[in-house]
């Protein structure tokens, strides 16, 4: 009777959450994002069959919600981007050693960066992926992803006027982030 | 012939490492929406797929 394994559902629900936070920085918003997160999860579940139970699950679904990502924006055309209140009001519930202003600035500066940039700086940066992996779901080569994120950094760097060293010292936040694992 | 197994010394990039102040703001925007519970749709819908699928199957 159960000719599918059962995991592949179980596996899905695992990946949703970072699923969900790739969605968010790439569409900017979150009502957005939830749309792009069920057509993926639709999309996936179609395609279950062409998914081999074992191998890497979080990059083959990043892959298809990017890919749902960028043709949904083909078929709209370029829509300009705005920044919706709700993700920083959603943002100031989160305990953070930084201030809810701190975290907009931000989130207004990564809006503010190419879409190829964007991407691969929350690819490498934040989900967790290495270049290789990153490059794969991005379908370029590894020396672009990794020029891209140097390029992001950069400019991130210069909007928000910060060096790239620390200048906070030791995070707790990001060593609990990290530690929970995507 | 398989590529896969080669060594990386690091995984990250030092520029985006614990220490960095655009890595750490990226972790914790990340992770404030990466924390946050799954929708009820979200669980909804994999129900729903799934029951359909079942569905499907005890008819052929």
């Amino acid at each position: 009777m159960l000719e599918q394994p059962p995991s592949f559902k179980r596996e899905l629900l695992a990946t949703l959450p970072s699923l969900r936070a790739f969605a968010v920085s790439l569409s900017g918003r979150h009502d957005k994002a939830d749309d792009l997160v069920q057509d993926t999860m639709m999309k996936a579940w179609a395609k279950q069959d062409s998914f081999q139970m074992g191998t890497n699950i979080k990059a083959w679904l990043f892959t298809i919600l990017r890919n749902e990502f960028y043709s949904q924006m083909r078929k709209r055309g370029r829509e300009v981007q705005d920044t919706d209140g709700a993700f920083t009001e959603r943002m100031s519930v989160h305990p953070s050693q930084y201030g809810v202003l701190d975290m907009a600035d931000f989130k207004k500066a990564l809006d503010s960066l190419p879409h190829d940039q964007r991407e691969a700086i929350v690819l490498i940066g934040a989900s967790g992926f290495s270049y290789e992996e990153a490059a794969e779901i991005c379908n370029c080569a590894v020396g672009t992803m990794k020029s891209r994120v140097s390029r992001a950094r950069t400019r991130l760097q210069e909007q928000l006027g910060i060096s790239g060293e620390a200048d906070y010292g030791p995070d707790a936040v990001s060593a609990q982030v990290t530690s929970q694992g995507f | 012939m398989n590529e896969m197994s080669v060594p990386r010394a690091r995984r990250t990039d030092p520029g985006l490492g614990s220490n960095s102040d655009i890595g750490a703001k990226l972790r914790a925007f990340y992770g404030a929406v990466q924390d946050q519970p799954i929708p009820d749709k979200f669980l909804d819908l994999l129900e729903k797929l799934d029951q359909v699928e079942q569905a499907s199957k005890r008819k052929v």
